[in-house]
């Protein structure tokens, strides 16, 4: 992937994610989104990479860190937002919040907040397409510090063993909640951990959206075509604070204004501005867009009407035994 | 399936081999793992036969690695298929928790209902084999603690032979609990054996003086109780719960407005377990019912020995039974 329009779609995703969560900050402190909010700034290439080698079809797990997956994978910004805000029209209807994002039709399978709790799922996920000889693939996002949980072995090796058509996409941003990979992990390579399973693997410039992208393009191709499971070591940084409660007291400034200068989105638009493709007009024009987007979808899911506490009980069950729970 | 009016002689790991075959014959969304169901026919032989009746991909060996073959079915449940996973015992069900509550039980409702999880999972469970603290567990009212499970305990050839069945067409996850001290036991089922509901408990002995509750593993000396009780004039009722969650309430209510009297007997450790949830809801919904205290019979609360003098004055009894039902009728 090299052409213009492709990298400047890239752009635009990262950029749509950058500022939606930079409005979810203003949303917060303004008491408009509650519980816990993880925020992916400066992880946006890993979002726009992964998702846009993805085919429709194919299926998305992902973590508690997940608006720029939901938004890269095409879900609106007002689904996200009126979950954030406990409306009925929120993706999953008020009951999930921030970390638990859900849309069915695009098969985008959560947001799920356990750390490693989604890897299984995703092996059952690719299990399901291979028993019912469907061509698909399953993307699996988590962060580094899922690596250190049992589950995330248990999936890779099964399925490596069952040569399963599952995509892992570790984003490494270094550090577990407040505790920095070398803090936590005897060996920092975690590809070669990775690899160690049988699961083809490779690290990956994380900052890099059109790297992203290829390495994806590459690990989906190979798992697809039969090639068993695939491992990417996304290397990255979250610029923010691990939630709104963090006070980031465990990082020095000096490596995050060093990670800062690396900004996936300023890398991109410089590359793009270099060889032609992209002048400060148009750079002005997508940036409006997007503030468009964003602030319309606020309007819409600050007027959609709140999910009724009259339905706190539904989905929970399909069926409704008249003996009661 | 023997279309017979005949009844059968069978014995419960017959019985559920049959419902599982059946399954998988009936239905190629459906496919069993677990750790040796395959080669080695299942660690309690329910699954004999099967590997070489429908091959790899339907029966499938896992590694041990309870969390990712659960939380695999779950995936492979939201993919379009209907998977039977079987944990070996429920004492390895605790390295699957997590899949098991964060995620088969909640994704449906964090989803806001687009997606559900048609998941069956058997655990074979129950103490009395001299297994010691590890091997011996009964916590099945653990899984019947949280909301989005449903939880089953098949106590009979019937239930054993029907229930997955009923259990694969919900929608929703579905643990069954078997007993394993029941597989050995032969019995009569008649035939054709269908689908058996789910909802509702079932009343196996009608008695007038006193109501006993059980399920699962303590079903069959409850009614060995009853029929030491009758000889001695006392007319006992045997509930039989079926199903923990959903708990239907109404027919051990129904039963208490018969007896109006009371006796609760599970193999879990009485402090929170399943017989203190019986106990609670007749308090709360009929308690001008009894005319005397509720018995409660459960586990001796240490963890479950070793030696064999140990493990039986731990777990309930026959015995234990009797009295209790003679004391609640005075």
């Amino acid at each position: 992937m090299s052409g213009r329009a492709d990298a400047l779609e890239l752009l635009s995703t990262m950029l749509r994610i950058r500022r939606f969560e930079e409005r979810c900050v203003e949303l917060y402190s303004a008491g408009a989104i509650r519980g816990f909010l993880h925020l992916c700034v400066g992880e946006e290439a890993v979002a726009a990479g992964v998702l846009s080698a993805l085919a429709p079809d194919d299926a998305v797990v992902s973590t508690y860190r997940e608006h720029g997956h939901a938004l890269a994978r095409g879900m609106p910004m007002e689904s996200l937002l009126a979950e954030m805000f406990g409306r009925a029209t929120g993706c999953s209807r008020g009951r999930g919040g921030s970390m638990h994002l859900f849309d069915a039709g695009r098969r985008f399978y959560g947001g799920n907040a356990i750390v490693a709790g989604g890897i299984p799922v995703a092996v059952g996920l690719a299990l399901a397409d291979r028993l019912r000889a469907r061509p698909r693939v399953t993307a699996c996002l988590f962060g580094d510090g899922a690596v250190a949980e049992g589950e995330f072995h248990e999936s890779l090796n099964l399925a490596a063993l069952w040569h399963l058509p599952v995509v892992f996409c570790c984003e490494n941003n270094r550090y577990a909640m407040g505790t920095a990979l070398a803090r936590s992990h005897a060996e920092t390579d975690l590809a070669l951990r990775a690899g160690s399973y049988g699961v083809r693997s490779w690290a990956v410039d994380g900052m890099d959206a059109v790297a992203v992208h290829e390495a994806t393009a590459l690990a989906v191709d190979t798992a697809r075509a039969g090639g068993g499971p695939c491992f990417l070591e996304l290397r990255t940084y979250r610029f923010r604070a691990h939630s709104m409660y963090d006070a980031d007291r465990y990082r020095d400034r000096a490596e995050i204004e060093a990670w800062r200068a690396r900004d996936p989105v300023e890398v991109l638009a410089g590359s793009l501005t270099a060889d032609g493709l992209l002048d400060e007009a148009a750079r002005k024009e997508l940036e409006e867009a997007v503030g468009r987007e964003i602030d319309e979808a606020v309007c819409a899911a600050e007027a959609a009407p709140l999910e009724p506490v009259e339905d706190l009980t539904r989905f929970v069950t399909t069926i409704y035994p008249e003996v009661g729970t | 399936m023997n279309l017979t009016a005949e009844p059968r002689t069978l014995t419960f790991r017959e019985a559920l081999r049959e419902g599982l075959r059946e399954a998988l014959a009936g239905d190629e969304r459906v496919f069993l793992m677990g750790e040796d169901v395959g080669r080695y026919g299942g660690c309690f032989a329910v699954s004999q036969g099967l590997l070489e009746e429908f091959g790899e991909e339907r029966v499938r060996d896992t590694p041990l690695s309870e969390s990712a073959f659960v939380g695999a079915g779950i995936g492979a449940a939201l993919g379009g298929t209907l998977p039977i996973v079987e944990i070996m015992t429920v004492n390895f069900a605790m390295l699957a928790l997590d899949q098991i509550v964060n995620n088969a039980a909640t994704l449906r409702h964090m989803s806001g209902g687009q997606l559900n999880v048609p998941l069956v999972v058997r655990i074979p469970t129950g103490p009395g084999r001299q297994l010691a603290a590890q091997h011996s567990h009964t916590l099945e009212g653990w899984f019947a603690h949280v909301p989005g499970l449903r939880v089953m305990a098949p106590a009979t050839l019937e239930d054993a032979r029907g229930m997955l069945a009923a259990a694969l067409a919900d929608p929703d996850p579905v643990l069954v609990f078997e007993q394993i001290g029941l597989y050995g036991v032969r019995g009569e089922l008649a035939a054709p054996a269908g689908p058996v509901g789910l909802d509702r408990a079932a009343v196996r002995r009608p008695g007038s003086d006193v109501t006993v509750v059980a399920y699962g593993g303590t079903l069959a000396p409850a009614l060995e109780a009853a029929a030491e009780l009758a000889s001695g004039g006392v007319s006992a009722e045997v509930v039989d719960l079926r199903t923990l969650r959903p708990l239907d309430t109404a027919t051990v209510i129904g039963s208490v407005a018969r007896t109006h009297r009371l006796v609760v007997v599970d193999n879990a450790w009485r402090t929170g377990g399943p017989g203190a949830e019986v106990v609670a809801r007749v308090a709360e919904e009929a308690l001008d019912e009894l005319d005397a205290p509720v018995e409660r019979i459960g586990a001796v609360e240490v963890p479950i020995p070793y030696a064999r003098q140990l493990e039986e004055a731990a777990l309930p009894s026959v015995g234990r039974v009797v009295e209790a039902a003679r004391r609640a009728v005075g």
